[in-house]
Formats: C-alpha cells, sequence, structure tokens
C-alpha cells in the first residue's frame, strides 16, 4: 500500500493519551499535579511525540487545556494536544485560550475539536442540546472562528514603535466579523497571532465532510474503527470520502498489554484491571482495541503507520502499560525506523510537516 | 451560617502583596530597553518567581475580553494582548509553588457551570492556590464577541452576578467527602439555567478564593455578601479607611464578621535609594507612561473626534466635544460621563493647575493617590501605618515594567517592612487561603435543597 504520510522525516508520531493521570480523587486535594507532572515527563522522555488530553465530563477528570498548559513548562519537545468542545463553549474564550496554550508551550499546542453529544453537557450551560449534523456545524462555526482570530493579528502587529508612540500597528489588526448558526464574532482577537500562526486542528472523521467540517479546515482527522483489522479499510475510506488533498490521519487505538505477570486476555476478564470496556472514542464511535504482547503491538503499529500519519493511544491503565509501552513497544519502533524523529525545539507543525502560514488578512487593506 | 456579634473589626496589624499583571493598559512602560514581551512565557515566569521569592500573595491577571478601540478602530498606543488568565495561570502553577493565582473572570460572559469546573481545575492543580477576581463588565460592545450578544441590563450586572457565584459555589459545595458522591445542581433564572453534577471534588483550601472589583454601592454589597477579598481602587490611606470603615458596616449588614473581609488597593510603586532618585525615577516613569500620542489620544476620546492639530504641550482644546455620551470602547469604567459638561470642567482645572494637555493628561491616568513613591525607608513607614491602623490588608501592585518591575519591591521594600514587622517571613501555609488568613468556608449542609430558589426572582 502506498504511503501517502504526511508527517515530516519519518512514518508517523505516537500521542499518548494521558487520561486517567492527575484525576482528582476524594484525599486527593492536589489534584494529581505531581502525577501529571510525572507523567509528561516520562512521556517526553519515552519518546512519545505528544499527549493528547480528553475532555468530557467524567468524575475526576480535570479541565484538559489547562492540564495542557500545566505542562508546558515542564516540557521541551512534547506536543500538548487538549480536548476543547464546540458545542456548548464560547468560540471567542476557546480560540484565546488555545491561542494561550501555544505560548506557554513554546508552540507546541493542537487542538482535537470535539462536538459533545450529551444533552448533560447542553443542560448544565443551559443551551438546546444539539444533535447529528447540529454538531458538524457547531464544530464547523467554531473552528472557523478560531481560525480567523488566530489571523486577527497579522506577524508583527505588535511593533513597538517609539517615534510614533504606538505599540500596535492598527493596520494589521482585523475584524473577523463572524456570522454562524445562531451567533456571530466581531473580534479582533484579544491575544497576538499564535506562535505557530495556526494550531494545528485534529477533528473526528465523522465530523468532517461535505457540508459537515470542511476537509481543508482540518489539519487531521481522528479515524476508528471497531477492530484493530478494519482500521486500514478504514482509513482507505476515509480518504478516500475525503478527497486528494486530505489532511493528515490519526488513529484511535486501545491499549491492553501484557504486563506485571498477566495476560492481556487475563486482564480484559478483570474489568477492575482495565476500565470498561469498548466506546469512548471521541466522537462516540467505537475504538479499536488491541490485546496482546508488546511485540505484536510493535508489528500492528508498523503496519498501521504505514497508512496512517499518527496513532493515538489510549493505555487501559496508564502506570501499566506505560511500563511495557516505554521499555519495549517504543524501542522496537525505533529500531525498525518507524516514527518520525522528534523534532528538537520544534512545534507541532513542524512535526506534521506543515509550513506556518501567512495571516488570512496579510494582503487585505489597512485598517479592514 | 454562624451568627457574629457585630464585633469590631480587628486589625491584624500586616500587609500582603499580590501583583497585578494588567496586560493591557497605559500603566506598563514599553518604550524603555529593559520592557519584555507582554505574552512570551518566560515574562509570566520571571515576575511570578521574583513575587514568589518577595513572599507574594497573589499573582493576578486582569482581563478585557474585546480589544480596546480608539475612535472606531484598534487603539494603538499602549500594551496589548494579553493571554488567558487561567490557562496562564495553570501554566504558573507548575514553575511556582506557594503564590496564589488570580483570575479575573468575568460573570456576562461566562457559563456558571463551564466557570466553575475551570477555576476547580485550576484550584486542584495548583493544590489549592487559585482565586476568582468577579467582576461584572456588561457592555454590549464586548458581548459582540459571544454568543448571547449584550443581553444584559447593566442594571442588572450584580443581581446577575450574585445568582452566578451562589450556583458556582453550590457546584463546589456539591461534593459530600463522606460518600464520595455530587449533588445535582440546579438553577433557574432569568439569565439562564444551570442542571449539572459537578465532578470535581474539594481542593486543598476547599474552594477557590472569591476576590471582587468593583467600586458602585451594589459592587461593594455584593463584595460584603459573597467575597473574600476586595480588590479595591482605594490604596491613600484617609480613603482607605473610609472605605474599611464603608465595608465593615456593609459586611457586618451583610451578617458576617468585621473582619471577614480582606481589602486589596491597586497601587503603583516607584522606588529608589534616596528620596530625590526616586523623584527622577517617577518622572521618568510618567514620561514613559503618557507620551504626546497618548496624552492626545486619551483627551480624543472623551471629545469624540480628532485633536492630531493640538500641541500636546500647549492647553487643553478649546473646541467642544461631539458627543454627547463617551464611549465604553476602552473597555470599563469610562461610560455615563457627559462629554460637553466634562471638557468644561477639565479646561477649567488645567486652567487653574496651569497644566498642559500631557500634564493633565498625565495626571488624570495616573491616579496619583495609588501611587507610593520615595526612598524605600520612607515608603515603608508610611505602609506601617497602613498596617497599623488596618486601612487595609495589603497591596495589589501594578508593576510599571514587566517582567523587571517586581525586583525594586522585593529586593528593598520587602526586607524594610519585615524589619518593621509588618510583612511575613516566609508563607503560612501552602494554600492561598492560609496565606492570606482566611477560614475556611463551611460545607453548605449534605441535606440542603437541591433546587435552589430562583436567587434572581428573589433579588
Ligand atoms: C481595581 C480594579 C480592577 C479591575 N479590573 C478589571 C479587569 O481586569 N477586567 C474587567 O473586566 N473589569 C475590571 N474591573 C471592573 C469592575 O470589576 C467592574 O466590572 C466594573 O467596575 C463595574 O462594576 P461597578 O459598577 O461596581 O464599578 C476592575 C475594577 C477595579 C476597581
Amino acid at each position: 500500500m502506498g504511503n501517502t504520510n504526511k508527517t515530516a522525516g519519518g512514518w508517523g508520531f505516537l500521542a499518548l493519551e494521558l487520561d486517567g493521570v492527575a484525576r482528582a480523587a476524594d484525599g486527593d486535594t492536589a489534584g494529581g499535579a505531581t502525577a501529571l507532572a510525572a507523567a509528561v515527563l516520562a512521556a517526553e522522555s519515552a519518546g512519545f511525540h505528544a499527549v493528547t488530553f480528553k475532555d468530557s465530563p467524567a468524575e475526576g477528570r480535570l479541565n484538559a487545556l489547562q492540564r495542557a498548559a500545566f505542562a508546558g513548562p515542564l516540557t521541551r519537545s512534547l506536543v500538548l494536544i487538549p480536548e476543547v468542545d464546540t458545542a456548548y463553549t464560547e468560540p471567542f474564550h476557546a480560540s484565546t485560550q488555545l491561542a494561550s496554550l501555544d505560548y506557554v508551550s513554546g508552540g507546541r499546542a493542537g487542538w482535537i475539536a470535539t462536538a459533545e453529544d450529551d444533552p448533560a453537557a447542553a443542560a448544565a450551560v443551559g443551551r438546546s442540546y444539539v444533535a447529528g449534523d447540529g454538531l458538524a456545524q457547531e464544530a464547523a462555526a467554531s473552528i472557523e472562528v478560531s481560525r480567523r482570530l488566530w489571523d486577527s493579528w497579522e506577524d508583527g502587529a505588535v511593533i513597538r514603535d517609539v517615534a510614533s508612540g504606538r505599540y500596535l500597528d492598527a493596520g494589521k489588526l482585523h475584524y473577523v466579523d463572524f456570522d454562524g448558526p445562531g451567533y456571530s464574532v466581531k473580534g479582533p482577537s484579544i491575544i497576538p497571532r499564535p506562535l505557530q500562526g495556526q494550531l494545528p486542528v485534529l477533528v473526528p472523521a465523522s465530523l468532517v465532510g461535505a457540508g459537515l467540517v470542511e476537509p481543508s479546515g482540518v489539519d487531521a482527522v481522528l479515524v476508528s474503527a471497531p477492530t484493530a483489522e478494519l482500521l486500514a479499510e478504514e482509513i482507505r475510506d476515509v480518504r478516500e470520502r475525503l478527497g486528494g488533498g486530505s489532511p493528515a490521519v490519526v488513529v484511535e487505538l486501545d491499549v491492553v498489554l501484557d504486563a506485571r505477570g498477566q495476560g492481556a486476555a487475563q486482564r480484559l476478564g478483570d474489568e477492575s484491571a482495565i476500565g470498561k470496556p469498548g466506546s469512548g472514542g471521541t466522537d462516540g464511535a467505537r475504538r479499536a482495541r488491541f490485546a496482546g504482547s508488546a511485540a505484536e503491538l510493535a508489528d500492528l503499529l508498523t503496519e498501521v503507520l504505514e497508512v496512517a500519519d499518527g496513532v493515538r493511544l489510549h493505555p487501559a491503565r496508564f502506570d501499566v502499560d506505560f511500563e511495557e509501552l516505554s521499555r519495549l513497544v517504543l524501542p522496537e519502533l525505533r529500531r525498525r525506523g518507524v516514527l518520525a524523529p522528534v523534532p528538537q525545539d520544534g512545534t507541532f507543525r513542524d512535526l506534521l510537516g506543515l509550513e506556518r502560514p501567512a495571516s488570512r488578512y496579510a494582503a487585505t487593506a489597512v485598517g479592514n | 451560617m454562624t451568627q457574629h456579634s457585630r464585633a469590631k473589626y480587628q486589625p491584624s496589624g500586616k500587609l500582603q502583596f499580590g501583583i497585578f499583571f494588567q496586560g493591557v493598559n497605559s500603566g506598563t512602560i514599553w518604550k524603555a530597553a529593559e520592557s519584555g514581551s507582554q505574552t512570551d512565557f518566560e515574562s509570566f515566569r520571571r515576575i511570578a518567581q521574583t513575587a514568589e521569592r518577595g513572599l507574594f500573595a497573589a499573582f493576578f491577571l486582569g482581563e478585557g475580553l474585546r480589544l480596546r478601540e480608539h475612535l472606531g478602530r484598534p487603539h494603538e498606543l499602549d500594551v496589548a494582548g494579553r493571554p488567558d488568565a487561567q490557562a496562564m495561570l495553570a501554566a504558573l502553577a507548575a514553575v511556582t509553588s506557594n503564590i496564589g493565582l488570580v483570575a479575573t473572570q468575568n460573570t456576562t460572559y461566562n457559563d456558571p457551570a463551564d466557570l466553575a469546573h475551570r477555576l476547580s481545575s485550576l484550584d486542584l492543580l495548583s493544590g489549592g492556590r487559585a482565586a476568582w477576581n468577579i467582576v461584572t463588565t456588561d457592555n454590549a460592545w464586548t458581548g459582540a464577541n459571544f454568543r448571547r450578544g449584550g443581553y444584559l441590563d447593566h442594571a442588572d450586572r450584580y443581581t446577575h452576578a450574585e445568582a452566578f457565584v451562589e450556583t458556582a459555589k453550590r457546584i463546589w459545595d456539591s461534593h459530600d467527602p463522606a460518600t464520595g458522591q455530587w449533588q445535582r445542581v440546579l438553577h433557574e433564572g432569568q439569565h439562564y439555567t444551570v442542571d449539572v453534577t459537578p465532578r470535581l471534588p474539594r481542593s486543598a483550601q476547599y474552594r477557590p478564593v472569591l476576590f471582587q472589583a468593583g467600586d458602585s454601592p451594589e459592587g461593594r454589597n455584593f463584595a460584603a455578601r459573597q467575597a473574600d477579598v476586595i480588590f479595591s481602587a482605594h490604596p491613600k490611606l484617609d480613603d482607605a479607611l473610609d472605605f474599611r470603615r464603608d465595608i465593615v458596616e456593609r459586611t457586618l449588614d451583610a451578617g458576617r464578621g468585621a473582619n471577614d473581609v480582606k481589602i486589596m488597593p491597586a497601587s503603583e510603586f516607584i522606588l529608589a535609594a534616596t528620596p530625590e532618585e526616586a523623584r527622577d525615577k517617577k518622572a521618568w516613569v510618567r514620561s514613559l507612561q503618557i507620551g504626546p500620542q497618548q496624552a492626545i489620544a486619551y483627551l480624543e476620546q472623551f471629545w469624540g473626534r480628532e485633536l492630531g492639530e493640538y500641541d500636546p504641550d500647549g492647553p487643553l482644546p478649546e473646541i467642544d466635544p461631539v458627543v454627547e455620551e463617551t464611549s465604553e470602547t476602552r473597555g470599563s469604567g469610562f461610560h455615563g460621563a457627559k462629554a460637553r459638561q466634562l471638557a468644561d470642567q477639565w479646561r477649567a482645572e488645567a486652567k487653574e493647575k496651569g497644566l498642559s494637555i500631557r500634564q493633565f493628561v498625565s495626571a488624570k491616568t495616573s491616579r496619583v493617590d495609588a501611587t507610593f513613591n520615595g526612598s524605600y525607608a520612607e515608603v515603608a513607614d508610611r505602609l506601617v501605618e497602613h498596617a497599623r491602623t488596618g486601612a487595609v490588608d495589603g497591596f495589589n501592585i501594578s508593576p510599571w515594567l514587566i517582567p523587571t518591575g517586581l525586583d525594586d519591591i522585593v529586593n528593598h521594600l520587602v526586607p524594610a517592612l519585615q524589619e518593621r514587622g509588618v510583612y511575613p517571613t516566609e508563607y503560612a501555609g501552602s494554600t492561598l487561603r492560609e496565606n492570606l488568613g482566611l477560614a475556611t468556608p463551611e460545607r453548605a449542609s449534605a441535606s440542603a435543597p437541591t433546587e435552589s430558589a430562583p436567587l434572581e426572582a428573589r433579588v
């Protein structure tokens, strides 16, 4: 099968989902900050390219963007990708928060744009429940608002020109005048253009397509399939559906490894050891689950990274599975030359092989 | 709630410092060689760590949800472009260990369940160091960036804010440590409804500390009922004493103890080794804060027209403003004044004092009474009076340089205050509540009704 990967200088990247780390539990009033710091440092030194942070409502789960921001100053090369909902959040806030994450991480931020499909999430903020294509439309609108706001300060808008007494050049600041489904956003942003210009935006494949989130507005799609065997076919279908200049593909994969003297099959039979099976994909789609040895996982990932640009691993038990991943799986994948090099002092865009784009407003007339 | 007798206010005799990173204002000098970035994380890390070295209780970030404008286009002359408060504070939590992290967040353009969850997250991540500076900015100009637009009447801002804060407190109270369960929180009000089952436990300081900034009588009553600390606008000793008396009265009326609400006014420090050097430094600071362009722009904002042809070193313009009401587009605080009346008043005032445009604007914007200027020893002596009389519990210092603007204060003023016995010599604890000397809130009883009486309807 032809390698259509976009990732720079290698086959693909590995992102590690950190859910379960730093869950605030009774009596743990530190909110797991120590565990979070340890986990991101361990992920970075194990050679993971990125970590992701789930955000849909769950007991003890702290706000994802804040966990990512906390990790920013602690890490050097690790890409930090929080989920931020688009259906029930304020697009203006989301845009500012994500741009801020890019600043505190030195350009290592990404965004998994989710659309919460949950009446409870609607009720929490007193909005009507959005379902079906409405969710994709909310996601499309919110992403468009962020992208415009990120561009609304052109590069170099902060001029610090002592002679004219101007800190800013208003000619490089732009109203975004977004008119969307039921709301509008004026702009400009309240924070300068993110370090990366535009943060890479990852979107569940189910939300992407004609009339949904346009593929051109997406840097990577998250692809799920019910089983690991079906992943290659699903990736092919998604690429076909999204057409030629389609976004990068990142595969969602649950992982249960033989560990600590227990076989994966054994661990699977013991729910307390692995958490609930099955669903819980970013888009509610079923996520494939791998259960087996480290060597078998290395084989699967080698196959998958031949057709995908990256994999997001969801360890069943962070501490248990992370140990096996870092000790056995990543070294083997590196030995096989399957992994993209970790960009040193690079950005998430560098990892994805994306240029830093000019602001969409850069060519327009002054003051517009 | 425990019943307090109308016991007298007891001064603690101590002061605390906070640093207010403004990010959008004319007080921050960007024209000096040592003026650093307003957005790079290193600026924030440097100043937060300096503050922590000086045992500051809190690091504040301001908020403004629309870029300031001047005569219909973005205002160019002052620093602007401030990171999101909570994202920045979460990052700072990773590189600090004792200082409180205070996020200014608006009640009008946030949702209570979402904001309460994010503040709780910050509180947990920081080991109990988070606070919320509650502001109520409500104008439709800001609303143009949000889903709901300008939905709120100015008159309703505190009714709304209070219902919002009550809801947030119920969310933070909803966790029952005995059962590990959360109570569902319902609120149906005039402006929003909330139906949420919260999902975070209490933090090391129970819940985020609440600051309030807003000086109207409604704002003060709101603070007296809800806040732990007031971020006030009255640092000068006699004003501060008046304000303290007023707040103690209101706090007692609200059924709380005389010492339950702390006061930390906004302030600026321009210090040097000798009084002469300090005076020179102040002149230098002022000249960089209000340059000729800023002086003209300041007047243009009230005149509603371009005044570029006027000499900044000459008298105030003799022509009249073209607007009846001044615009709100600089953010909060500028609404309401009748422009022509104001212009007459200002011309008379400038003439009487013999001030040029630049001198007049500099005096107007620098809030003379918010500035402590002098040698380290002089200023330390003045501050001892604030501590002794109980006029304030501390100061929220706006540095005029980023990121080195606290160096003088931490290296020289703090030791001078410590020698005088009015400033802490170590952190009292690891949470903000401990460091501010605030009591832990009592959890609302687990059997409290889950359905709230609609507070907005009651008021
Ligand atoms: C010292 C001080 C600092 C303030 N900082 C902010 C701020 O950063 N962002 C904001 O939106 N409002 C800020 N405000 C405005 C008030 O919080 C409030 O929303 C406004 O003054 C209206 O309330 P009021 O009528 O009670 O004054 C500040 C007010 C004071 C006194």
